[in-house]
């Protein structure tokens, strides 16, 4: 495979006595989008939840198997350098409430305490809203809270606090399910730019949105990989059964 | 028939409304009423005079009363926060249960046997009374309700937030320090103040700890009058002027404790962070 990035080896995960990923295997291209779908609750939250170890957070979580990030095995990596390396999105627009646009963009240096001069803040902060095409509209208002944007402008902030950290890979899971079709779009056009220096794995309930931007499609099914390749080739002619009922629509 | 009974409900809910409003008018008005005439900047800026003679102030009272809440809340302040966070962490295992009950009964304590205590921890082992003794007594009572509020306003931050901040790689310590505490520090606050106001009118245990004295002090080892113990002793005294200054009294603690009460209400709305 070309340039891979991301390597996970005979990788289990659940909850308790609950085994809701079964032995995955799969490697991520390096600057590549990879989308994860698959029908609700077949785990693919928790499998990249599992990718930066905020799985284990969770109560009772456990895992089996090999994560190699550039073949470092993420599981001898300090998780809080790891999420910067891999961060991560939520599939709610979620700013810091108590910062503004400003600190929010900055917020994993000025949480962390990394110092930083004015100036440096100010580039950043100015690169990073480009980035994510926000810069625009916000820049006379950088000093209110970051809550006062829509949901759009919100989700696209949070996705620029993470790229201010500069990862090598960027998280998203199903960032767009909460956002009106213009800011789901505006958000599509952004990942397809970003990709040029990240690496992009997202988990999309949406087939037209997965088939718009990806370049790998793995499809779970039961905690289990079932499908994985090319997007055009799984969405023209997919192997699997279950796929091929998914993407007409059979279930979801 | 459904329109009735809503308008019956209707008619029940102001009665009643207007019967549990109506002490606290009643209270109001005879306060504003025997009070107002007696404050003026004489009363509030000058000492008592000797007991029986007319004229003198409360200054001695309301400078005790604000040293003694000021050393109560040196401790239990930052004591409390820091046990409230502690609580917060701990809360799924049995250590922080059991600390949460431990710290309910605290609060459950009447202010009365607080007093004791502190009389026989503090003013037994120093032989003499003291503002100190009065301020411990304070802080004993003031301690749980700024860990319960700490507690209560961290129990309310979704724990998305704490991932979200993990998610950038974010140690849990700062987590908790610059993300959870700010989001939470206005309902801590106002916590805060509701205690303050609640303290500021004990009468109770000050009775055998700081025990009142009609000079100006500000040494905390010294015995220190407040304005609730002022009040009580005024109105247990013979005097007519006394008793006249005691309404005068009473009406000064109750507009610090409505203020403090209208203070917190503001900063929970002005600095609420919605989620
Ligand atoms: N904290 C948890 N404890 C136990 N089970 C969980 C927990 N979180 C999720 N699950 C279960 O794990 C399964 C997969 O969840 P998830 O990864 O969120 O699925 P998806 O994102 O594909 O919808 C679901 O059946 C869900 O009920
Ligand atoms: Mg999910």
């Amino acid at each position: 495979m070309e340039n891979r990035i991301l390597k996970i080896e005979d990788f289990s995960a659940g909850y308790g006595n609950l085994t809701i990923l079964k032995n995955i295997n799969l490697e991520i291209s390096k600057n590549k989008i990879t989308a994860i779908m698959g029908p609700s609750g077949c785990g693919k939250t928790t499998l990249i939840r599992c990718i930066n170890r905020m799985h284990e957070l969770k109560k009772d979580a456990f895992h089996y198997g090999k994560i190699y990030l550039e073949n470092e095995n993420i599981f001898n990596m300090n998780p809080v350098i790891l999420r910067r390396k891999v961060g991560m999105v939520f599939q709610k627009p979620n700013p810091f409430p108590h910062m503004s646009i400003y600190e929010n963009v900055l917020a994993g240096y000025l949480i962390n305490g990394i110092k930083l001069k004015k100036a440096e803040k100010d580039i950043i902060v100015e690169e990073t809203l480009k980035k994510v095409a926000l810069w625009d509209e916000v820049k006379d208002k950088l000093y209110l809270r970051g809550t006062y944007l829509s949901g759009g402008q919100q989700q696209r902030l949070c996705i620029a606090r993470t790229l201010a950290l500069k990862p090598e890979i960027l998280l998203l899971d199903e960032p767009t399910s909460s956002l009106d079709p213009k800011s789901t779009f505006e958000i599509e056009r952004l990942l397809e730019k970003l990709k040029e220096n990240l690496t992009i794995i997202i988990v999309t309930h949406n087939i037209s949105q997965a088939s718009r931007i990806s370049d790998y499609v793995a499809f779970l099914y039961l905690g289990e990989l079932v499908e994985f390749g090319k997007s055009e080739k799984v969405f023209t002619s997919p192997t699997n059964k279950k796929t091929e009922e998914y993407l007409s629509g059979k279930f979801g | 028939m459904k329109i009735f009974k809503d308008r019956i409900f209707k008619f029940l809910i102001i009665i009643f409304t207007i019967i549990s409003i109506l002490p606290l008018f009643f209270i109001f008005f005879i306060i504003l009423k025997k009070g107002l005439s007696v404050i003026n900047l004489n009363f509030l800026l000058s000492l008592p005079k000797p007991p029986g003679e007319t004229g003198g102030g409360i200054l001695n009272a309301i400078v005790g009363t604000f040293l003694l809440i000021f050393i109560a809340s040196l401790i239990s302040i930052p004591l409390g926060i820091f046990l409230g966070i502690f609580l917060y962490e701990y809360k799924k295992r049995k250590i922080g249960e059991i600390c949460y009950i431990f710290i309910d009964v605290l609060q459950g304590i009447p202010s009365i046997v607080i007093g004791i205590v502190a009389y026989i921890w503090i003013v037994k082992k120093m032989g003499h009374f003291s503002a100190f003794s009065g301020g411990f007594a304070l802080f004993l009572i003031l301690l749980p309700i700024v860990i319960k509020s700490t507690k209560e306003t961290l129990d309310m931050i979704p724990f998305d937030l704490i991932e979200t901040s993990l998610s950038l790689g974010i140690t849990y310590p700062r987590t908790i320090l610059k993300v959870v505490l700010p989001c939470g520090m206005s309902g801590m606050m106002s916590g805060i103040l509701v205690g303050i106001g609640r303290i500021s009118g004990e009468t109770a245990p000050l009775l055998f700890t700081a025990f009142g004295s009609p000079f100006l002090n500000l040494n905390i080892l010294k015995p220190i009058s407040s304005l609730p113990h002022l009040i009580f002793t005024y109105t247990m005294s013979p005097y007519d002027d006394w008793h006249r200054q005691a309404w005068g009294c009473a009406l000064l603690l109750i507009m610090i404790i409505l203020s403090l009460n209208i203070i917190s209400k503001i900063i929970v709305k002005k600095w609420k962070i919605e989620f």
